[in-house]
């Protein structure tokens, strides 16, 4: 069961790692940090059937950063629509040397 | 400050002595109040330009005395007495006020060394606090009192009181007057260091201090640029020999471990006799000698120095800084005898001075340039005086010049002055310190003139005036010390020392021949024959003011009469060479090494017969002068003829400025120019490691900002790149 749910966890955080390689719409990419930080809470779940309830611990916190992240995250994008009338990367690059 | 003597038990440190820290302090403190003073501006154009008031008196004339061409910018205004500075009466009554008391105090110490002479065996050295306590080295801020600092003191403070109150006559329409006074009382300051510390190191503070001054006084008239240029020739000469001094101390620390004159003095003596680190430190304590006192090959800037002030020149630049070697090699007796090979080289260089000067001064025609070489030729006496071990007659020697030639340049001042006056009443744009424009002048100044001819017998060495005694004593001990002293027995390049001696005492004779023609044509043109001034000038010639003739009168007695206090044993009995017996504690232990346990003695027909040559040939140089020379002849500077040939080589200094321009200045500016400027400063360090270091920070920077590309996803891909080779790392770790 142990070494099903790790499978299904890296591939879950592949998906993630890919979709924010290769995604160019800031939501998507939003939402594919998310599967990535999901990704690893599965991992901690499945883990912490071996090596106690830490795991458990961490996933509490874990979700309780991604929620403020989210938030904080999403009013950025918000913000960055409201401004350019895009949430397009390629189109957020002022930063730069 | 902490005046408690540390030699408690010297016989002195019960008496006034114990306060000689005063002595350079009150003129501090005048520099101090002077100076303060200074800084109120004058109501007019104020310091920076002299010649608004009508000023620079001797200050326009840069030229060997060709053609007399005046200076535009002479300033003829009205206003003269308005550029009078406000505080003038008050600096008049501190500047030469702080001298006398110095001064006094002086003769007070004097008069107990005196009272306690027997007993003034060791020097007292008066120590104030500890000055420089670093690892091995520990120098003390201390004062050495002996009879030959007090000697020089007296010839600082005396001198200089005589010449301060001249200046307060000379100087008083100056605008920069107050600034004047704290200049030359900063001077004394210094010069009292120089001759009152206790050690090599505090003497040297006394010399870079008086060389700071000398520069700043020469530079007086500072908006004239070629007396600027004078000012940083004198400096950067000085330079050289300050370099010389440096290296002798340092190689006196690293052998001796001391600084002391006792100690380097104590430790000279358990050296081997002309072994090779005393005669380095020797001749490297030399080559600042000549520096400091104007002795070939540095005496370049001596002459150039009469751009100051002439009352600068006469205390400066005649009686007593450029006389600081001469006390240098006096202060360091048992060094330089135990350095034979070096005491040779003092005196060959200072014979061949002696010459060379006396042959420039032949042919000057600024009365001031003839005394500026004629100083030249008796500091090389000097020299040849303490380069046999004779210290006692070189200093001696120091003393009488430092009344002849402080009288001899107060009394050019005062015929500059008068003829400055004469040529300003009528507008005049000649120079006033051609000789060939006065002329004559014996009608309108015979306070002056007589005094000039007492310090020109003297000077000349005709007996009984005090140049006579002195000059004829150096040449005795030079004649005397051919056989059986140690320089008779050592080498030089090679010569045998005694005809080293012969030839340094032929070029004595020679010098005193070269002298006293100089002298005599110098006062022929100046006093005698007819006036050349100009009609409407003569009217206006006459005597300088009591404040000024005054201080030449004493000088005149002190001339006349300063030989007595060192006659010969030969015909004086028991007034003979007391100079000599009251140095002899501090001088014996050197001249007892050049001379050997019994001392030479010389039969009393040889004695008589060098004072016979001595007289005979000061008075064969007056005659021809007086013989040949037709001041009757003589034409005013701008109807006078260029000279040819030897006069002409002799008007230009032998070309000696000419030869250091091509062979020294030129390839150093050169060298500066094109390598160091050019090559290293631009090539090397601002090229290739200020602006190269620059170009390599601006090429990693810009590699770095290309990093920053601003898309998201090109992080993300370097993001990812660097977690895999990190968690690479650790799992094939």
């Amino acid at each position: 069961m142990l070494a099903e749910s790790l499978a299904l966890s890296a591939l879950l955080f592949t998906i993630g790692v890919v979709g924010v390689l290769t995604r160019r719409n800031a939501i998507i990419l939003f939402m594919c940090v998310e599967l990535m930080l999901n990704a690893v809470n599965l991992s901690f779940v499945a883990l912490s059937k071996v090596h106690g309830v830490g795991g458990q611990v961490f996933v509490i916190f874990v979700m309780t950063v991604a929620a403020a992240e989210a938030a904080v995250g999403l009013a950025i994008i918000i913000a960055i629509f409201r401004h350019r009338q895009s949430v397009n990367l390629e189109d957020i690059n002022l930063l730069k040397g | 400050m902490q005046t408690e003597p540390l030699a408690t038990g010297h016989p002195l440190a019960d008496t006034i002595a114990r306060f000689a820290w005063l002595i350079p302090v009150f003129p501090l403190v005048g520099f101090v109040l002077n100076g303060l003073l200074s800084l109120r501006a004058a109501g007019h154009p104020g310091p920076a330009d002299p010649s608004a008031g009508g000023h620079g008196h001797d200050g326009h004339h840069r030229g060997t005395g060709g053609t007399g061409d005046g200076h535009a910018d002479h300033g003829h205004d009205d206003g003269h007495h308005a550029a009078r500075h406000p505080a003038a009466a008050l600096v008049s009554l501190i500047g030469p006020g702080v001298l006398a008391l110095s001064f006094a105090m002086t003769l007070a110490i004097l008069y107990q060394v005196w009272v306690v002479d027997n007993a003034l065996r060791e020097p007292y050295v008066l120590t104030l606090f500890s000055w420089m306590p670093a690892g091995k080295l520990s120098v003390d801020a201390a004062f050495q009192i002996d009879q030959l600092s007090l000697v020089m003191m007296s010839i600082v403070t005396g001198i200089g009181t005589l010449i301060h109150i001249f200046s307060v006559g000379y100087m008083q329409d100056d605008p920069g007057y107050p600034r004047y006074f704290a200049y030359l009382n900063l001077f004394i300051f210094f010069m009292l260091l120089l001759v009152m510390g206790s050690s090599y190191p505090l003497m040297f503070v006394g010399w870079e201090g008086v060389g700071l001054c000398s520069y700043l006084l020469i530079g007086f008239w500072f908006s004239d640029k070629a007396n600027a240029d004078a000012g940083k020739k004198a400096f950067i000469v000085n330079r050289i020999g300050d370099f010389g001094f440096l290296v002798a101390m340092f190689l006196m620390f690293a052998n001796f471990g001391t600084l002391t004159f006792a100690g380097v003095g104590e430790a000279a003596m358990g050296a081997q006799l002309g072994g090779a680190l005393v005669t380095a430190i020797c001749l490297f304590l030399f080559l600042g000698a000549t520096g400091k006192s104007a002795q070939i090959p540095l005496f370049v800037w001596l002459p150039d120095a009469m751009a100051g002030p002439t009352p600068v020149s006469a205390l400066i630049h005649a009686a007593t800084m450029v006389t600081a070697g001469v006390y240098l090699i006096a202060r360091s007796a048992v060094l330089f005898s135990m350095a034979p090979v070096a005491q040779l080289t003092v005196a060959v260089v200072g014979a061949l001075t002696a010459v060379f000067a006396a042959t420039i001064g032949l042919k000057q025609w600024d009365i001031k340039k003839v005394l500026a070489y004629s100083t030249v030729s008796q500091l090389g006496y000097m020299f040849v005086g303490v380069g046999v071990g004779a210290y006692s007659a070189g200093v001696f020697h120091l003393m009488t010049h430092a009344f002849f030639k402080a009288l001899l340049f107060l009394g050019s001042g005062s015929v500059i002055y008068a003829m400055h006056k004469a040529y300003h009443a009528t507008h005049s744009h000649e120079d006033a310190q051609d000789m060939r424009n006065m002329g004559g002048l014996r009608k309108h100044m015979p306070v002056t003139f007589v005094l000039m001819w007492i310090a020109t017998l003297s000077i000349a060495g005709i007996p009984p005036f005090s140049g006579f005694f002195s000059k004829d004593e150096i040449l005795a001990s030079v004649f005397a010390r051919t056989h059986g002293s140690t320089l008779a027995e050592a080498h030089w390049l090679g010569i045998p020392g005694s005809v080293v001696l012969y030839g340094v005492y032929v070029l004595g004779l020679a010098a005193a021949l070269m002298t006293a023609i100089y002298m005599t044509r110098m006062m022929l043109y100046t006093f005698h024959g007819p006036n050349r001034t100009g009609e409407k000038e003569a009217a206006h010639l006459k005597e300088a003011p009591w404040i000024m003739t005054g201080p030449l009168v004493v000088l005149g007695v002190l001339s006349a009469v300063g030989g007595f206090v060192n006659m010969p044993a030969l015909y004086a009995g028991e007034y003979s060479e007391q100079l000599h017996a009251w140095l002899e504690p501090v001088l014996a232990e050197g001249t007892g090494i050049t001379l050997g346990e019994e001392g030479l003695h010389l039969s009393h027909a040889t004695e008589w017969t060098l004072i016979a040559i001595a007289i005979a040939i000061a008075a064969i140089g007056i005659a021809i002068a007086w013989t040949r020379l037709k001041p009757e002849a003589l034409v005013a500077a701008k109807d006078a003829k260029a000279e040819e040939g030897i006069e002409k080589t002799l008007l230009h200094k032998w070309y000696v400025d000419e030869a250091y321009d091509k062979t020294v200045v030129k390839p150093t500016l050169g060298i500066s120019r094109t390598l160091l400027w050019k090559g290293i400063d631009t090539g090397i360090i601002d090229g290739l490691l200020v602006n190269g270091s620059a170009l390599v920070v601006r090429a990693v920077g810009w590699a770095g900002s290309q990093l920053q590309s601003g898309r998201v996803g090109t992080y993300a891909w370097v993001l990812l790149i660097g977690v895999l080779s990190v968690l690479s790392a650790f799992s094939f770790r």
